[in-house]
């Protein structure tokens, strides 16, 4: 009864086909990243370097405006700017320069590519370093792409922390390193798991302020807390730095097999990860018995989003009971997903990258319970009838380790609840809805 | 290059996107990176729109920009067409396509659609979202409106509503209601809800009816120039604007002025004795060019309030502001810069902010109460409830949304008199919006420390008359004003307390 589920015999979904697809994809581009990166990293300053639609996106994606002045900003390219690179870097170098003096509080300044940049082929690398000569010791300058033409929402913050792990400082040290940009509360209970399986000495990355850089070697383990970290992977494996494969630490059977993976890298016993999560695994099932309720016998159909989509389909086939129809992602990452893909009970379409009009066409055809979808897509969904959950809000809200299972159980369950509550008579009504003269597109 | 933390507008595409949605049976094919579907949730989620913005973009990626980008663009716009079959399609670039030039009109045409395809130069790098889609919509009427007979009857187009106008969706109903009283019917409102069909019969109008200027001009100005169709210049918002616009109808139409003033509300509450404390409030006033314009008239001939600083973010319109501003004997601030216009409300301290949401930040943030008058908007801005801004029914939802975050009449008074008491003191905010108090700590601030003696329980002596005076007063409010008075006494060094005293404490503390 305590012991953690094991990994089912077969393969799961480790070679399920996967349908990759390209045409309009319906997702943000990596520069969302920054609306929770800025929290995350209180001494940070995010500087897009980019157009009015960079600005507007995340004024946008930010949903309610950050109350006082945000940690970051965009410096919007001009004509001028696009007429000559010489210009578009002094004018640069003018921007960073007031944007220091005003705040003196940052410490560590990111410029970020963005779509524009990246074709004029601005060269923010080369800014950085230019720019670190001029302000260092006060201000640490990189850069890394959050640009559409490259990354896809979560990828941003791939791109960000690789970023920081190519110049973090070096050690000989051996030390555990938690990668992903989690919650402030999130983060502490998964330190203080770790320290009561006896792992004391634990870096973080992204560090919350820049003296707290984690040193990165070739006795650094490290473990990731997000699915969509690819990048970042690559970049502490060139360190030196080694990985510790192991499932997504979402729901009780993911944080304890994540758990039992770090244990086993450090030779630490079994019993003893058994002994300190007895008690939160027994309220995790316990928080999760409640909502899955709700959840049995549903079914769930993804669309691509953030990355998390393998690992939280995992959690909701195998400890809510939900049959997933479609698990769709922008990209599929089979080294860092393996243990979660090989967990997924064959059965569900795999897909990759989007082709929004087909997978719409796809979605109307499997009518399933629950779909999972971004901003542009539920209220479209919901006005058709299906049932949604946004997808944006697992990204924002703690939905790591033991503590937050149940959370996120109710995030899925939530909408359910509520179309039972409100029932199915709503109807978009009004001249901003679906009216009599606008039929559904597919049929037209 | 420009730092910008927050934008008043998006880029000239999305005002592309606002025509395009309002719009029914167009389709736009924008040539665009992954990420610019981004714009779909502002319709989506900020407006609650039951079904996607008719927009296909063709989400090119890097690794396409050494091949070949065109070719995505002409499979986007071919698969378009077949799925959605629209009457017509608008083409164009976001900002990074605009930066490969692929020429989406060209590409566009080369298709042979059998439908008409309007292409759409709007530079990113230099304009913004207003003129996306003001220069779109001018696009659309060029490409599509057809010479005609005018029709029997007198009518009208009403010109200049989109997806995502601030109140746009209310404003043409009660439009075409002050129409109806006239006697002239609506022959099409455009862009909203117009199909492309719709837009071919424009001419067949005696006049347009320019409701929003920002989104419309300069397809009004095309009208006029190419179908002998005048068009309005007053934008009804307001009592005096409504009567003005009537007037401007009536010498179009050659028709009296008729109006139906049954549900017209507004100048009789202001008249009422209730709304004596507006009188000289002091208020700011920032947004688009129309709604400013427009609210200043209000608030000083309608409400009484005292116009103190006024400003639009729409450069087009700098020039009728400025000109405005000067009428008012204030200086116009034009920017697109919100830190700017922080600073100002921040010097002038006004009572009362009429702006956008980001003057409803800068509101919260300086501790002013501001009531939102304009674009860009929230999902706040798009109420359940009908609530235009123009016309009659305008006039009393902008009286009870200018009000409402006021503290009211006989409150105030109070607050006047007590102003440092420390649970009713006049930084509370009104106490039928709790939720708007500002987070500022109450109690007396470090600079205005109650002095020694008074709270050593008197060396300031109260003189017979003036103990006699203060027993006149309520007694739920005697405590507090014997305080106030003590605190006048104290400061200015007096010993006793006369009846005088008394009377300039009041003075001082009712400002």
């Amino acid at each position: 009864m305590n012991r953690p589920v094991l990994p089912t015999a077969g393969p799961g979904c480790s070679d399920a086909p996967v349908l990759k697809e390209r045409g309009q994809h319906e997702v943000f581009c990596g520069l969302t990243g920054i609306v929770w990166l800025h929290r995350k990293m209180q001494d940070a300053f995010f500087l897009v370097v980019g157009s009015r639609t960079c600005a507007h996106l995340l004024q946008s994606a930010a949903g309610v405006m950050i109350f006082a002045e945000p940690r970051f900003g965009t410096a919007i390219l001009e004509e001028k700017d696009l007429a000559g690179l010489a210009d578009a870097n002094e004018e640069l170098d003018r921007e960073v320069a007031r944007l220091l003096d005003r705040r003196p509080d940052i410490r560590r300044l990111f410029l970020v590519g963005s779509c524009p940049s990246e074709v004029i082929k601005l060269d923010l690398a080369r800014a950085a370093e230019r720019l670190t000569a001029e302000h260092s010791p006060r201000v640490l300058v990189q850069n890394y792409s959050g640009s559409g033409i490259e990354t896809t929402f979560t990828q941003g913050e791939d791109a960000c922390l690789a970023a920081i792990a190519e110049k973090a400082p070096a050690t000989d040290t051996a030390r555990l390193l938690l990668v992903g940009a989690l919650p402030d509360v999130v983060e502490d209970q998964a330190l203080g798991l770790l320290r009561d399986i006896g792992i004391e000495n634990v870096a973080v990355l992204p560090s919350a302020r820049a003296e707290t850089t984690p040193e990165i070697g070739p006795h650094t383990r490290f473990a990731l807390t997000q699915p969509f970290l690819g990048d970042t992977h690559a970049a502490l494996t060139r360190r030196g730095a080694s990985h510790i494969p192991a499932p997504f630490p979402f729901g009780e059977e993911g944080t304890t097999l994540w758990l039992t993976a770090i244990a086993e890298a450090f030779g630490i016993d079994r019993s003893v990860v058994d002994r300190v999560t007895a008690a939160p695994r027994a309220r995790a099932r316990k928080a999760i018995a409640a909502r899955a309720e709700t959840l049995r016998g549903k079914s769930l159909f993804f669309f691509p989003d953030s990355q998390l989509e393998i690992p939280l389909a995992r959690f909701l086939t195998r400890e809510c009971g939900m049959e997933a129809v479609e698990v769709g992602t922008p990209f599929l990452h089979r080294g860092l997903l393996g243990p979660d893909l090989a967990l997924l009970a064959p059965g569900p379409g795999i897909s990759e990258g989007q082709d929004v009009e087909r997978q719409l066409d796809r979605v109307r055809a499997a009518a399933p319970d629950l779909t999972i979808c971004g901003l542009g897509l539920a209220n479209p969904l919901e006005a058709e009838g299906l049932t949604t959950k946004w997808a944006i809000e697992l990204v924002f809200t703690p939905v790591h380790f033991y503590e937050q299972a149940g959370d996120l159980a109710d995030l899925f369950a939530r909408p359910l609840r509520r179309k039972a509550l409100i029932g199915p008579k709503i109807s978009s009504g009004g001249a901003e809805g679906r009216g009599a003269d606008s039929p559904p597109p597919v049929a037209t | 290059m420009k730092l910008s933390v927050w934008t008043y507008e998006g880029p000239p595409h999305v005002g592309a996107m606002r025509v395009a949605t309002g719009m029914k049976g167009l389709h736009y094919v924008l040539h665009a990176p992954q990420g610019d579907t981004y714009a779909d949730l502002l319709f989506t989620m900020i407006e609650r729109r039951g079904a996607r913005p008719p927009v296909t973009y063709t989400t090119f990626q890097a690794r396409d920009l050494g091949a070949d980008t065109a070719h995505l663009f002409k499979d986007a716009a071919r698969a378009a067409y077949e799925r959605f079959r629209p009457e017509a399609m608008i083409v164009g670039a976001s900002c990074t396509a605009e930066l490969i030039q692929d020429d989406p009109g060209g590409l566009a045409e080369a298709l042979g659609l059998p439908i008409p395809v309007i292409p759409l130069e709007l530079p990113s790098y230099q304009r913004k979202e207003n003129f996306g889609a003001d220069e779109t919509f001018f696009q659309i009427v060029k490409h599509l409106a057809a010479p005609q007979e005018k029709t029997a009857q007198v009518t009208a187009n009403i010109l200049g509503p989109t997806g995502l106008g601030f109140r746009h969706r209310d404003d043409i109903e009660e439009v075409t209601a002050l129409l109806s009283d006239m006697g002239v019917s609506v022959n099409v409102t455009a862009p909203m809800g117009a199909r492309p069909a719709d837009i071919a019969r424009l001419p067949a109008a005696h006049f347009n009816v320019l409701l929003y200027p920002e989104t419309g001009e300069a397809a009004a100005r095309w009208l006029e120039r190419n179908h002998g169709q005048p068009f309005t210049k007053t934008v009804p918002i307001g009592v005096g604007a409504t009567e003005g616009f009537l007037s401007e109808v009536a010498a179009i139409a050659g028709k009296p002025v008729r109006a139906d003033r049954s549900r017209l509300r507004q100048p009789w509450y202001a008249a009422s004795v209730d709304s004596t404390y507006l009188t000289g409030k002091r208020v700011f006033l920032f947004g688009d060019a129309t709604h400013v314009a427009a609210a200043a008239r209000i608030a000083r001939d309608e409400i009484g309030f005292e116009v103190v600083g006024l400003g639009c973010y729409n450069r087009e319109f700098a020039r009728p502001i400025r000109a405005l501003a000067k009428e008012y004997g204030v200086e116009a601030l034009v920017t697109d810069d919100y830190l700017d216009v922080e600073r100002t409300i921040d010097a002038l301290q006004p009572e009362l902010i009429l702006g956008t949401q980001m003057e409803r930040h800068i509101g919260k943030r300086l501790g002013i109460p501001c009531a939102v008058i304009s674009a860009p908007v929230h999902v706040q801005d798009f109420p359940a409830r009908y609530s235009p801004q123009a016309g009659w029914e305008g006039a009393n939802v902008i009286f009870d949304t200018w009000v409402h975050p006021l503290v009211m009449g006989l409150e105030e008074h109070l607050l006047h008199m007590f102003r440092e008491d420390f649970e009713f003191h006049d930084r509370a905010g009104p106490s039928h919006h709790a939720s708007h108090a500002p987070a500022t700590e109450p109690g007396p601030r470090a600079d205005e420390e109650v002095p020694d003696q008074v709270r050593d329980g008197g060396q300031v002596i109260w003189l017979d008359a003036a103990e006699k005076e203060l027993r006149k007063i309520p007694f739920f409010v005697r405590g507090k004003a014997r305080r106030n008075t003590e605190v006048f006494a104290a400061e200015r060094g007096m010993a006793e307390i006369s009846v005088d005293t008394l009377y300039e404490a009041k003075a001082h503390y009712a400002r």
